[in-house]
């Protein structure tokens, strides 16, 4: 658990973090959303004291990061940015034992632990291991940065607009591969970034800065249905804003008996996909389906009944 | 364009006979040299070499044909020495003339040319220039060049001739050194405060612009001062005159390249690779060590690179005040008009300051083998 | 910057009035010696030196230039590869040895000077206008291609205006080159201010070397200052 304890950072006579105060459960997806001059990255590198904290404290399983020594500190939490910060110099494998030998932890160890990673990002040990960031793709670079940031198992990972540089369609299997792999690793992370689309998708938790100050923190759910401020409103988008809450309700949860024509879709599907099969294939229902077994149908008067349900 | 100026160079005097070392010598032509039978080997083999020269895309024909020409002008001289020497009189001295000149810068550019083009690794130019070395060596100490004029003075001064290549590279190593010593950690601090770098920077670069026989002019007084006045400083040879001048003067010339490139070559780490050293927990010391050093190294080699055939050249000039090296020998042929003791301080020197550069490439290309980051 | 006025005062007062710094010099010169450098006037010197300078740089960028168009031309590219290696090589060359050998070539006086610093100017200006030729943004040339110029048209009004920062400098590193190797010049007997520091040096007279060392001086950093100064001004002007 990490408690962020009315964190503040003033710069001369500007306030840039306003006594933001949250806590982050283990094993979950932090993602904090704001416009440019939100102080949203400043909070972020206040919790690794890459910027020190002008009032306020972070706490890591109950011990304050004020205590250690910044460096010491930071090997202990993973850091992940924006163009990735490879090392030019240094060949793939060696970029993502870069703590660990920070950490002094044996070559074998370290070795089986890079491999372990690249596997985890799909990227062929073997092949891979040795070139130099310069020889890989765009996408490629962001997920051994990632990898890198993974590396020691930290306890926490931090990361700042990390799929910024990518392209857009890149970017979507960049935020799959990330949910995956924090799925199957547990990792508590923290995530800053502009997009709310992006916080929406991977965040089991949205903070909202505005101007240094925490607006809402929430599921994505509530900050959709219940923006706390026209801030946040405008952030999520009106016209969007049914959309996007389809998009996070399963089909599983509409789902009624009877049976429809057509292509079927996955109980984990969401109804946002649904609209658009019903909509694309002129269908007023599309049947549901679980490895094989029918399961019954969605309608689009449920689905429409569900969306005025929160506008 | 080669095989054009090469064959325009054959017709122009080849070699110079002269009485005695100090009076102008009359041109002689390469079908003056020797009997026809002894001169039409080197001839065909310099004219074969330069018409290999021709096709522009046939490197390796063009390499050989350049090696060819070399071998043909090394023939011509070895042939025509003797031959000119016999009944000339004792103090009668041969040395080769315009057109052989012309002929070897032509046949070398060739060979440049056709390297260039055949971009070899770095390790394979290194044996390489070591080949290129050890065959100019042979050649040179051959008997059939000993009575060329040129040797004949080294013959003359061998001694000399070593202590003042010793004084030379001591010159251009030593200063170096020194400015390495005092511009590295100036380098770091420029490059850790902008407003350090704001002020060290246009100082010296405004150092650099000064002339260099100035420089080595001021630094007279100046050293002349401090060994008159700060005591024991004249006991380790600062004085006004000599090598302590000549060494200072060259220290201040180095210290903009090597200052200059530290900055930009610690400067060169992408920021973003910074911040991720910076937030994975590295200290300063080692985000030095290890990501802002060997990053810059190609760039601070580089600037190494460029005192070092600066300061080969630059150190002639320590022959004017008394401070040793080849200048010595160019001064001493300039004050004499002795054509071949000139030649004996100028040609060591060029070969000198281009071994330099040649050997500084490859240890800068050695340490940049990391490929370009794509961004 | 208030120091240009006065280092130029400084000169000016050094060349044209020499007398004034008798006191200033005399501690150095040797006991009973002459201070002030009296066997040729200063201001000859300076003009002989200028002039050799002047008129080598001009040759040089003439020439330079000529050759950098050429090469940057399609049908002159096949020499490019064979330049660069011509011009990194003679680069390696230290100019005091190119002046040294002009000597057995051309005798002594001031054509051999002006031979060396010639050739040698011509490098870093061909470099400096080969580069500047060739790394023209594309989206210009093309734009120029676009109105409809013609050859001719192109290079006068587009390339050469864009790549005269550049070519400038490299006309700035030549002529600063120039200025020091005109004063070696005079071991070989031109007529250059070389010549008072060098009267110094063989009669042991630390006051000639100074003064000739502080007009040399003096003039380099004025010329070199001077010349950044109009690069700056075309440099802002292109908003290079």
């Amino acid at each position: 658990m990490i408690e962020i304890d009315s964190i503040t950072k003033v710069y001369g006579d500007e306030t840039a973090v306003d006594a933001v105060s949250m806590t982050v459960q283990t094993g979950t997806i932090t993602v904090i959303v704001g416009t440019s001059g939100s102080g949203k990255t400043t909070l972020l590198r206040m919790i690794n004291r890459l910027e020190e904290p002008t009032s306020g404290e972070v706490r890591i399983k109950g011990q304050s990061t004020l205590a250690v020594k910044p460096h010491i500190l930071r090997r202990r939490i993973g850091y992940a940015i924006q163009g990735h910060g490879l090392f030019p110099h240094h060949t793939v494998a060696r970029n993502i034992g870069a703590v660990p030998e920070l950490l002094n932890w044996s070559r074998d160890k370290t070795e089986a632990r890079v491999d372990e990673l690249l596997d985890l990002f799909s990227m062929e040990p073997a092949q891979f291991r040795d070139r130099y960031p310069g020889e890989l793709s765009g996408g490629q670079q962001q997920r051994v940065g990632v990898a890198r940031a993974l590396a020691s198992r930290p306890d926490l990972l931090l990361m700042d607009e990390p799929f910024g540089a990518l392209d857009p369609i890149i970017r979507t299997r960049a935020q799959e591969d990330l949910r995956r792999i924090q799925r199957q690793l547990g990792s508590t992370i923290m995530l800053v970034t502009h997009d709310m689309e992006e916080a929406i998708r991977l965040g089991d938790r949205v903070a909202v800065m505005d101007a240094g100050k925490l607006v809402q923190h929430g599921t994505p759910a509530e900050i959709i249905t219940q923006p706390a401020t026209d801030f946040v409103a405008d952030m999520v988008g009106d016209v969007e804003r049914p959309l996007r809450l389809l998009s996070l309700i399963p089909l599983s949860d509409l789902v009624e008996d009877g049976t429809a024509d057509g292509a079927p879709l996955s109980p984990a599907d969401s109804l946002r996909d649904a609209l658009s099969a019903c909509l694309w294939t002129g269908r007023s229902a599309v049947p549901v389906v679980e490895d094989g077994a029918p399961l019954g149908r969605v309608t689009l008067d449920a689905i429409r009944a569900r969306a005025r349900a929160h506008t | 364009m080669f095989c054009l100026l090469g064959l325009a160079a054959l017709l122009a005097p080849f070699m110079t006979l002269a009485a005695n070392r100090i009076v102008a010598g009359e041109g002689i032509t390469v079908w003056q040299l020797a009997d026809t039978a002894s001169v039409l080997p080197g001839v065909l083999a310099v004219m074969a070499g330069l018409a290999l020269g021709v096709p522009a895309g046939v490197t390796r024909l063009r390499l050989g044909g350049s090696i060819l020409g070399l071998a043909g002008l090394l023939w011509l001289l070895q042939q025509g020495t003797p031959a000119l020497l016999e009944g000339a009189g004792d103090y009668a001295r041969v040395s080769p003339a315009l057109g052989f000149w012309c002929l070897l810068v032509v046949l070398l550019l060739l060979m440049a040319d056709a390297l260039a083009a055949m971009a070899p690794g770095p390790l394979t130019r290194g044996a390489l220039l070591a080949g290129i070395m050890g065959a100019l060596l042979v050649v040179l100490s051959s008997d059939g060049l000993a009575e060329l004029s040129v040797l004949k003075e080294y013959a003359a001064r061998r001694d000399a001739f070593g202590r003042e290549l010793v004084r030379h590279l001591g010159l251009a190593f030593g200063s170096l050194g020194a400015a390495a010593v005092i511009g590295f950690p100036l380098g770091m601090l420029c490059h850790r405060r902008a407003e350090l770098r704001s002020a060290v920077l246009p100082v010296l670069s405004f150092l650099q612009t000064i002339p260099s026989l100035a420089m080595f002019g001021l630094m007279i007084p100046v050293l002349g001062w401090v060994g008159n006045t700060v005591p024991g400083a004249r006991s380790i040879g600062i004085a006004g005159i000599g090598f302590a001048p000549a060494f200072m003067a060259l220290v201040l010339y180095s210290l903009l390249p090597v200052v200059g490139n530290t900055v930009a070559g610690l400067g060169a780490t992408p920021p973003a690779a910074l911040e991720a050293a910076r937030g994975m927990g590295m200290t300063p010391r080692q985000r030095l060590l290890r990501v802002e050093l060997p990053l810059g190294l190609p760039i601070i080699l580089t600037g190494l690179r460029i005192v070092l055939v600066q300061n080969i050249g630059l150190a002639v000039i320590a022959g004017l005040i008394g401070g040793g090296g080849f200048g010595t020998f160019v001064f001493q042929g300039l004050n004499q008009t002795a054509t071949d003791l000139i030649l004996l301080g100028a040609l060591p020197t060029v070969v000198l300051a281009i071994t330099a550069a040649i050997v500084m490439d490859i240890l800068v290309e050695l340490t940049r083998r990391t490929p370009e980051v794509s961004r | 910057m208030i120091l240009r006025p006065l280092l130029i005062a400084l000169l000016l007062a050094l060349v044209l009035r020499p007398e004034w710094f008798t006191p200033v010099f005399a501690p150095l010169a040797p006991e009973g010696g002459p201070v002030i450098y009296q066997r040729a006037s200063l201001l000859s010197l300076s003009l002989s030196h200028l002039g050799l300078v002047a008129a080598a740089s001009l040759a040089a960028t003439v020439v330079a230039v000529t050759l950098a168009i050429l090469v940057t031309r399609p049908a002159g590219a096949a020499f490019r590869p064979l330049s660069r290696t011509i011009t990194n090589m003679g680069q390696t060359f230290p100019p005091v040895a190119v002046l040294a050998l002009a000597v057995p070539a051309l005798g002594f006086g001031a054509g051999p000077t002006l031979v060396a610093l010639f050739l040698y100017g011509l490098l870093p200006i061909f470099e400096n206008a080969t580069t500047a030729l060739s790394t023209l943004p594309p989206a210009t040339m093309e734009a120029a291609r676009g109105i409809g110029l013609s050859r001719w048209q192109r290079l006068v009004r587009v390339e050469l205006p864009l790549a005269l920062p550049v070519t400038l400098t490299g006309i700035r590193l030549s002529v600063v080159i120039a200025l020091g190797t005109a004063t070696i010049g005079s071991t070989v007997a031109a007529r250059t201010l070389g010549e008072v520091i060098i009267a110094g040096l063989l009669t042991n007279n630390t006051a000639y070397v100074l003064q000739g060392g502080l007009i040399v001086g003096l003039f380099a950093v004025l010329i070199y200052d001077a010349l950044v100064q109009i690069e700056r001004r075309l440099a802002a002007r292109i908003g290079a």
